[in-house]
């Protein structure tokens, strides 16, 4: 008695020769998602109490970082602007604009402004704002182009092997301490080169091996330690 | 491939089969085990107590994940516990079965044909029961697949220096041969099975598992060359799996630890206790089941020479330890020596001696070698005593370390307790099904022990 059709055979082949190609698509996209915006929310835009432009207030305007950032120098923190920051211009222009209703009520309760944290990174991880700054990582190299973001959002996925790529070859991402806070910053390269301390570059990987030892940047053996970042 | 081997004059042996079956007798025997007979009161009575206790072991499994290991007694100094003493002693169980199937294969051992089925799925269960408690022993168990390498967001590699991670490498290779071996193997059966079953239904299951057999020469032919080669495969598994646990410890600088003879004895203790188990279960079997006529008292008394064998590399192992201690003049491997003797676990250790070294040794009579109840106790005895022997080596060595300040005691809790029998529980369900759904011992090996399947392969 045949229990199965002829047509078994063929499928028993094509079923083993298939679940091959599924169990790598399956790797493949589990791999995919975990980097995907949806797990990441890179480039994913967060709602505020306020609309506020990155855009219009340093790329129009033209304030520095640190007009609001005030502490990213010299803390582990970059700071959070109070409300009178706002008020030192808001006082005096768009006084009656409903959008900025909840800052005037804030400036009038003594309540802060509750902000919906962008770039949030895990609580088992370090992290120091005045360090990189001060050994010349540019604020928009992990940031984006801030100056052209309507709502904030985060650039980078956060994730460790964003941060490894930098660790691993600081060399690959770091500038001049004076272009730290340049938005427009481009790094050296054949068309536009850079002169700096009386030396021409023409190329981001000579340049930054330069400014790792006259920044006395620590070795990537020490930069890439666990407890450098999992303290 | 497979000839039997007839007992040799002058030789007081009891044959690999008893004799007056057939082709015919024998299949009909094996496969109305799972196709005719029917469901007795023993099997859903043993049954029913082996899925309570697995139960009991989810509910503790639960909890675990719930609150974390801190539910169990471990605790620095003692970080390894109940968890690493049962995974290798499952671990070293599943052994048995890789030897007598692969490496017996090998050397053309007649005996093994009755009984590879079973301790092959002894140590597939086994290795299941081992691998658990790794996974349980992490603190977030649900990231277990971190310790493959495999590009993940956090762009690092597993460290590879660590004995820990070949482990991983050697436990699952393991499981997965085993798996597949285990499963070639079957695949003959399953057709038999297929072809004897009565309802439509069991015939398309037992006829997918069967792959297609048709019982041709061409199918015979590669099915041998398979076999063979998964044999070769299989082979040294026997030798690494253990060897690579061993490093666990023996990578370590724990005094207690740090040995170089630990992976070979730890491979001699594998095998003992495997072989333990394979009588626990086989004396069992083959009285319920009536395979009197297929476990013969030959392959028992084989199975208990092995184990006075291997439990002799064992007590050698016990035996240089101490020697390299004292020669050593290491004053913390000294203490570690007197520890076991004198310290707060004296008891574990003595109890460990006992049911290792001394017990045993009353199998170089051979009427104890033929008796179903003393080869049963004395296996019992040796499986308890391979449990200690972990114990010994996990808790002792890591209750007192260097410094003063870093000595401690291990009290299991009963979350400890729980999955531990648990899986009991879980290993003796497996066997449970294993024998209710698939031929427990391999019909067409028995078959070509049969002085006409010889016959037919001189023509």
């Amino acid at each position: 008695m045949q229990i199965f059709h002829r047509a078994t055979n063929t499928i028993a082949k094509a079923t083993i020769f298939g679940s091959i190609f599924l169990l790598a698509f399956i790797l493949w996209a589990c791999i995919q998602f975990q980097r995907s915006p949806y797990v990441t929310y890179a480039h994913v835009a967060r709602p505020q109490p306020v609309p506020f432009s990155h855009e219009h207030h340093v790329g129009a305007i033209g304030l520095d970082c640190r007009y609001c950032h005030t502490s990213v120098e010299k803390s582990s923190f970059a700071g959070i602007p109070p409300t009178q920051t706002c008020m030192n211009c808001h006082s005096q222009i768009w006084l009656g604009a409903p959008m900025l209703e909840p800052v005037r009520a804030s400036y009038r309760s003594g309540k802060s402004l509750v902000w919906n944290r962008v770039n949030d990174l895990p609580d088992f991880v370090y992290f120091n704002h005045s360090i990189h700054i001060n050994k010349g990582i540019g604020c928009n190299t992990c940031h984006g182009p801030v100056d052209r973001m309507p709502l904030m959002y985060n650039e980078a996925s956060l994730q460790m092997e964003w941060c490894l790529d930098c660790h691993r070859d600081p060399a690959k991402y770091i500038r001049p301490r004076s272009q730290v806070f340049n938005m427009r910053y481009e790094p050296p390269s054949g068309s536009k080169p850079m002169e700096l301390d009386g030396k021409l570059y023409t190329d981001q990987l000579v340049l930054g091996k330069d400014l790792v030892k006259q920044y006395n940047l620590r070795t990537v053996a020490d930069i890439t330690s666990c407890s450098t970042c999992h303290r | 491939m497979v000839q039997a081997i007839e007992v040799e004059p002058g030789e007081n042996k009891a044959p690999v089969m008893a004799s007056g079956h057939t082709f015919g007798s024998i299949t009909d025997k094996v496969s109305a085990m799972v196709l005719t007979r029917p469901l007795t009161k023993g099997w859903i009575f043993g049954f029913a107590i082996c899925f309570l206790i697995l139960q009991w072991m989810l509910y503790a499994m639960c909890w675990l994940f719930f609150k974390g290991v801190g539910v169990w007694g471990v605790n620095i100094p003692i970080g390894w516990g109940f968890a690493i003493v049962n995974f290798v002693w499952w671990i070293g169980i599943g052994h048995a079965g890789t030897l007598i199937s692969a490496i017996l294969l090998l050397l053309r051992q007649s005996w093994r044909n009755s009984i590879n089925r079973f301790a092959e799925a002894m140590t597939l269960f086994a290795v299941a029961c081992a691998g658990m408690f790794p996974i349980f022993h992490l603190g977030r168990p649900w990231v277990f697949y971190w310790l493959f390498p495999y590009p993940n967001t956090m762009n690092y590699w597993p460290n590879f220096r660590s004995p820990l991670v070949w482990d991983v490498f050697a436990v699952s290779t393991y499981g997965t041969i085993s798996l597949v071996f285990w499963f070639v193997g079957l695949i003959p059966d399953l057709a038999t099975m297929r072809d004897h079953a009565e309802k439509k239904w069991i015939k398309t299951v037992y006829g997918m598992l069967a792959l297609g057999w048709r019982n041709s020469t061409r199918h015979w032919s590669r099915y041998e060359t398979a076999y063979l080669l998964l044999g070769g495969l299989a082979t040294p598994l026997v030798l690494s799996v253990h060897t690579v646990v061993s490093f666990d410890f023996a990578i370590g600088i724990v005094p207690g630890w740090h040995t170089t003879i630990f992976p070979p004895y730890f491979v001699a203790g594998a095998i003992y206790s495997g072989f333990a188990m394979v009588l626990v279960l086989a004396i069992p079997i083959r009285k319920f089941y009536h395979l009197e006529d297929f476990i013969t008292p030959r392959h028992l008394e084989n199975s208990a020479m092995v184990m006075l064998a291997t439990g002799w590399i064992v007590a050698y192992g016990y035996a240089f330890e101490a020697f390299m201690n004292w020669f050593g003049g290491d004053q913390y491997e000294s203490y570690v020596r007197w520890n076991r003797i004198h310290g707060p676990y004296a008891p574990w250790y003595i109890a460990l001696l006992m049911c290792n070294i001394l017990i045993p040794q009353i199998l170089w009579w051979r009427k104890v070698r033929l008796s179903n109840f003393w080869l049963f106790m004395i296996s019992m005895d040796i499986l308890i005593g391979m449990w200690l022997e972990r114990f010994v080596i996990v808790v002792v060595s890591l209750h007192r370390d260097f410094l003063t300040s870093s000595f401690g005691m291990y009290y299991p809790t009963q979350f400890d307790w729980a999955i531990f029998i648990g899986t009991l529980g879980f290993f003796t369900a497996c066997m449970f099904l294993f024998l209710r759904l698939l031929p427990a011992v391999p019909i067409f090996e028995l078959r070509s022990l049969l002085p006409e399947a010889k016959a037919v392969e001189h023509e």
